[in-house]
């Protein structure tokens, strides 16, 4: 398994400076009011973030943060005993979680003999400009003695993070991660096709877009090697797609022979063309900038892809350890998933689910099948919803305390 | 706005999608043309919004879904019978 997936993974960053110098040089006159980083980047969060460096330290994280009711603690498994790519995308998505623009300052807490040290964790945060502290449960002492460490110190890092107000920031600083989940035969109708068009005008406006789920690209991977922005782009995007098949079929699934399968055909899915380009197709219609191996941050701004699993939560995670401050999610049949920084708009793709799933749907796209809304109009409402989202308004997800966080795994714990 | 039964989701596309059960001699007004269906046309299936020839790329998300393995007219159903992937045939190595 480790050989596969050693094999197909490679550097897949090619953007070349000079490609990148046009989109780049973007400049939205629209402003949100957000929180500049010292490192340039701009948060639409202002999170104070407990990080548990390996599964064992998940439970003191958690009581950590429960003395301060601004801190968010994610918990996983990871951390320990892992190998070659797995074990660096895992260090990568915990600290990227960390330097994300939504977090202001970070706790990072360790045991004290992980597989890797906590001053790798804190380091890392402190290069994107933000306070980072360390608490170990070994050198404190224990259980006790950690939790009651790490809410002193965690109660200094929020003196820092919490007095910091909101500003006007560019636009073309707000980096956005699409995603879809709990299909349904409208989300290539309405849901993908409306956030496609969000997509389409935030690239407009210099913004970064990103786009992933690679199982759900397959069948579609030469017209993506059609879309990229350079030569080398397009053949990185169809490699990925080819890789993880290879992958698939190591395992013995083949995802081209059951796709589309005799439901989607009944559905009427007539080609896996179509069914995969029902779900990219919210990325828009933006030449892709740059191909990102899973949660690696882009270089570029424009429409970005990266190599995610189709599983929402670790492919959200992926985005969001990559940079992504905002989340527009659509599904069919109603999913409740939020993010551990990162507000998620959830978009339902019919009016149907909208009323049954109120409380977790931020948006109905229904209303375009309907024939309530065009799709311009839908936009028009979305994007506005999106700036206000921006600008501070809770998410159903946030307001719900949906906190969810994932990494993906491609080798087996040791 | 009347109550929308199909929608065709980039102007280039060749073909628009059912959004209730549609039947043969009905009239569907889309954005920019009206087509008169020549079959019925289930939910969530596609129907040609103007003529593509034998080999034509049908169009759907303004990019090719597939080729056409016979000419299709205006308002005929557009599905397994008719288009055929073009990923498919390319792997097969059977075709062009």
């Amino acid at each position: 398994m480790l050989g596969v997936r050693c094999l197909v993974l490679g550097v897949w960053k090619r953007a070349t400076e000079e490609g990148k110098s046009e989109i780049g040089n973007r400049k939205s006159e629209i402003t949100i009011q957000g929180y500049p980083r010292a490192n340039g980047t701009v948060g639409v969060r202002n999170h104070v973030l407990v990080l548990p460096t390996v599964g064992c330290s998940c439970h003191v994280a958690a009581k950590i943060a429960e003395g301060l009711p601004e801190a968010v603690a994610i918990s996983h498994q990871h951390g320990c005993a892992q190998i070659g790519d797995d074990a660096a995308a895992t260090f990568r998505t915990l600290t990227g979680t960390g330097a994300n623009p939504n977090v202001g300052g970070v706790l990072v807490v360790a045991l004290g003999c992980e597989q890797w040290a906590a001053e790798a964790f804190a380091d890392e945060v402190r290069k994107a400009g933000k306070p980072a502290e360390i608490v170990g449960i070994q050198k404190e002492g224990g259980t006790s003695k950690a939790i009651a460490r790490g809410r002193e110190l965690l109660g200094g890092i929020a003196d820092q993070v919490l007095r910091q107000e909101r500003q006007a920031c560019p636009f073309d600083r707000l980096v956005i991660a699409m995603e879809c989940g709990g299909s349904d035969s409208f989300s290539g109708l309405t849901g993908n096709p409306l956030v496609g068009e969000i997509a389409d005008r935030a690239v407009a406006e210099g913004a970064t877009v990103i786009v992933s789920e690679t199982t759900e690209f397959i069948g579609a991977e030469h017209l993506l090697a059609t879309r990229g922005a350079f030569p080398e782009i397009g053949e990185d995007a169809r490699k990925m797609v080819l890789d993880c098949e290879k992958v698939c079929r190591f395992y013995g699934a083949d995802l081209t022979g059951s796709n589309p399968s005799p439901g989607n055909i009944e559905g009427g899915i007539t080609t896996i063309e179509e069914k995969s380009l029902g779900c990219l197709h919210k990325g828009g219609h933006s030449p892709i900038q740059e191909v990102l191996d899973y949660a690696v941050a882009p270089t570029s701004r424009g429409l970005v892809l990266m190599d995610t699993p189709g599983n929402d939560i670790e492919s959200v995670a992926g985005m969001v350890a990559g940079g992504a401050t905002l989340i527009l999610f659509t599904t069919g049949r109603g999913t409740p998933l939020g993010c551990a920084v990162a507000p998620v708009i959830k978009i339902a793709t019919n009016t149907p689910l909208a009323e049954s799933m109120a409380e977790n749907m931020d948006f109905n796209a229904g209303l375009i099948a309907d024939g309530k809304e065009t799709m311009a109009e839908a936009a028009d409402r979305l994007w506005a919803l999106m700036l206000e989202v921006a600008n501070g308004r809770l998410t159903c997800s946030e307001a719900l305390g949906h906190r969810e966080f994932g990494i993906r795994r491609t080798a087996p714990t040791l | 706005m009347a109550a929308r039964t199909a929608i065709q989701l980039d102007l280039r596309d060749s073909v628009a999608t059912a959004l209730v059960p549609l039947s043969a001699g009905e009239t569907v007004a889309l954005e920019t043309v009206t087509v008169a269906l020549a079959e019925n046309i289930p939910s969530g299936h596609k129907f040609a919004v103007r003529p593509i020839a034998k080999d034509e790329a049908v169009i759907k998300y303004g990019q090719p879904i597939g080729r056409a393995t016979k000419p299709i007219q205006p308002g005929e159903h557009v599905h397994v019978h008719n288009v055929v992937s073009q990923r498919a045939v390319r792997e097969s190595g059977v075709g062009g």
